[in-house]
């Protein structure tokens, strides 16, 4: 567009005010974890700590071990979810991105069909319960649901389709190089920038998890940053039977804000960087597969 | 000839296993809980299982349906879906001009980082930062702001009334930067030769908006609109169930039909109704999609999911 001054000036400034409503809020929770407990009850949340205080936090750290595991587990659930569900899409969508497969739109159908149509969670619920007794256990922060969504594979073929040239592979394959070795060794080097996408958007997924946490997990061995959130959430006591053998009093009014620091802080940190990838993604995947 | 086959069949075999471990999981995942939809015309006792449960044709419809609950959650489900559609393309598409318009990099990505923010945590830490205003004894609003002007304070989480303006604003404030992406990549990919064409002969920058980007952008609108109207029957189960603090007194004004689910599923124990409303919503929404994307086909082939 040619842009008149006026136009410059007006699109900073709004964007300005917009980026500011978007970070405000998150100042406001930061702010009040670092707040003391008697000024919380006497002014409440304010956007600037008049008496600072890492009481909540030193709540949360005092046992040494609730805060730390549930990182642990989030970052466990997070590793692995994101490395199991990149392998899978990408061998899925390779496989059907080869033009010659027999049947490779049969599959990609199945694929597209799981999309639109869904048994919806009664009976999913009972079927990871009943059957599978995922319950209670590191898979069920994994498995259902997540690992394997029909769009990235979409995705992922179009963009196998479109960028690595079938007279390459067949160069190679004539060289007497086996299927697998043809992907691990050249596909996957000249797929990086759709599977560092992916794995940034299942890795934001993984680590913002609480769903499948609220409907399979109780065991609070087994909480992620999230749940403990979640259990909170109504509750701030919560906590008291999630950290045990704390002897302090407990910072009611601060520490709900501190635990979501805590879940809020790692992702909102390292998105910058990654920033590129993410948007680039969902322009790709904009496009039809 | 067969030879042939055989050959054929052995250079397939490899990209047949590498779909293999997503197809299985596919199936157990998304296939087998299609069968599972049975259980919504099936008195399901646990012990029993869902096929071996006595069948009980639409009572659990029947129950459903005449409880005023089916009317309330789909019309909040739809009526909210509207709100969030309408008023959040509005912004997605006056951000993506304004962001244009940003022509320096830096700043650019850095407004679009700041803006994105929200859509990356969770809707749970959303909840809380919602919290912090809106908190009856020590939320900003009622200590800071109503207190300060001398008001008393509100009981939000008790006052159904506010509640369609604070989940409306909540999910504007939370989508808005990502739904402006693809809107930013679209506008960017516009022919500049029009605009320069247009700025000679002295249109002003709000008539390049109103004549060249609005119409060029025409058809992204009518896609993602369609698209999103394909799934006014779904929402966001986090929005209406943690930010509202899963509150009693707002139930009437919030519950959708995925809430209800969970409700019926988790906390009532409900499960036959539970599994009717979550067979209603299946299946209204696949039709939904498929018209969706019917009326996109008649409209641009190009811009049809299938």
């Amino acid at each position: 567009m040619v842009e008149s001054k006026k136009m410059k000036i007006l699109a900073y400034s709004v964007m300005i005010v917009l980026s500011v409503i978007c970070v405000v809020p998150f100042l406001l929770m930061i702010s009040a974890s670092v707040t003391s407990e008697t000024s919380l009850l006497v002014q409440g949340y304010s956007f600037w700590p008049k008496e600072i205080s890492f009481g909540a936090y030193e709540y949360l750290f005092a046992d040494g071990v609730t805060i730390l595991r549930a990182y642990g587990i989030t970052i466990l659930v997070t590793f692995i979810g994101t490395s199991v569900s990149l392998v899978l899409t990408t061998l899925l969508a390779y496989s059907i991105s080869r033009k010659n497969l027999p049947g490779r739109n049969v599959i990609a159908f199945l694929v597209f069909f799981a999309m639109l149509f869904n048994g919806g969670i009664v009976p999913s619920y009972i079927m990871w319960n009943n059957f599978f007794h995922i319950k209670n256990t590191l898979f069920a922060l994994i498995v259902p649901n997540y690992l394997v969504f029909g769009f990235y594979v979409i995705m992922m073929r179009t963009y196998f389709t479109s960028n690595i040239p079938e007279e390459v592979l067949e160069s190679t394959r004539i060289d007497g190089a086996g299927e697998f070795t043809i992907l691990v060794k050249m596909v996957v080097p000249m797929a990086v920038p759709i599977l560092a996408t992916v794995g940034m958007m299942q890795a934001i997924t993984y680590w913002n998890e609480w769903q499948n946490g609220l409907y399979y997990v109780s065991d609070s061995k087994l909480y992620t940053i999230q749940l403990i959130l979640n259990k909170m959430i109504s509750n701030a006591d919560a906590i008291k039977t999630i950290a045990t053998n704390v002897s302090m009093e407990l910072p009611s009014v601060s520490i709900r804000m501190a635990v979501a620091v805590l879940g809020a802080l790692p992702i909102m940190c390292i998105f910058p960087f990654f920033q590129k990838y993410y948007v680039k993604g969902i322009t790709i995947g904009a496009v039809k597969g | 000839m067969t030879r042939k086959r055989k050959y054929n069949w052995r250079r397939c075999l490899p990209f047949y296993l590498m779909a293999l471990p997503a197809l299985i999981y596919i199936f157990i995942n998304n296939y087998i809980p299609m069968f599972g939809i049975v259980i919504a015309f099936k008195n399901y006792k646990v012990t029993k299982g869902i096929f071996g449960s006595d069948w009980c044709g639409l009572d659990n419809f029947q129950f459903l349906f005449r409880s005023p609950d089916a009317f309330n959650i789909t019309k909040n489900t739809i009526l909210y879906n509207f709100a969030f559609i309408v008023i959040g393309t509005v912004c997605a598409i006056f951000v993506a001009i304004l962001l244009n318009a940003v022509k320096s990099k830096v700043s650019r990505n850095i407004f679009q980082t700041l803006i994105l923010l929200p859509y990356l945590v969770s809707i749970i830490v959303v909840s809380y930062v919602v919290y912090a205003f809106l908190s009856p004894a020590n939320g900003f609003i009622n200590t800071n702001l109503l207190g300060g002007l001398g008001k008393a304070p509100v009981s939000w989480y008790e006052e159904a009334k506010y509640w369609p303006f604070i989940l409306v604003f909540v999910n504007v404030w939370k989508s808005f930067g990502y739904n402006s992406i693809i809107y930013v990549a679209t506008i960017a990919g516009f022919d500049n030769s029009m605009y320069e064409a247009a700025a000679v002969d002295g249109a002003t920058t709000w008539q390049q908006i109103k004549r060249i980007t609005m119409p060029c952008l025409k058809p992204t609108i009518i896609t993602l609109t369609l698209m999103s109207v394909g799934r006014v029957f779904f929402s966001d189960f986090g929005l209406f169930y943690q930010v509202t603090m899963n509150s009693g007194a707002l139930i009437d004004a919030t519950g959708t039909i995925d809430t209800y689910v969970y409700r019926g599923l988790m906390e009532r124990g409900n499960i036959g109704m539970s599994a009717a409303a979550g067979f209603y919503q299946s299946l209204v929404g696949f039709v939904l999609i498929l018209a969706a994307n019917g009326i996109t086909r008649k409209l641009s082939k190009d811009n049809a999911l299938f």
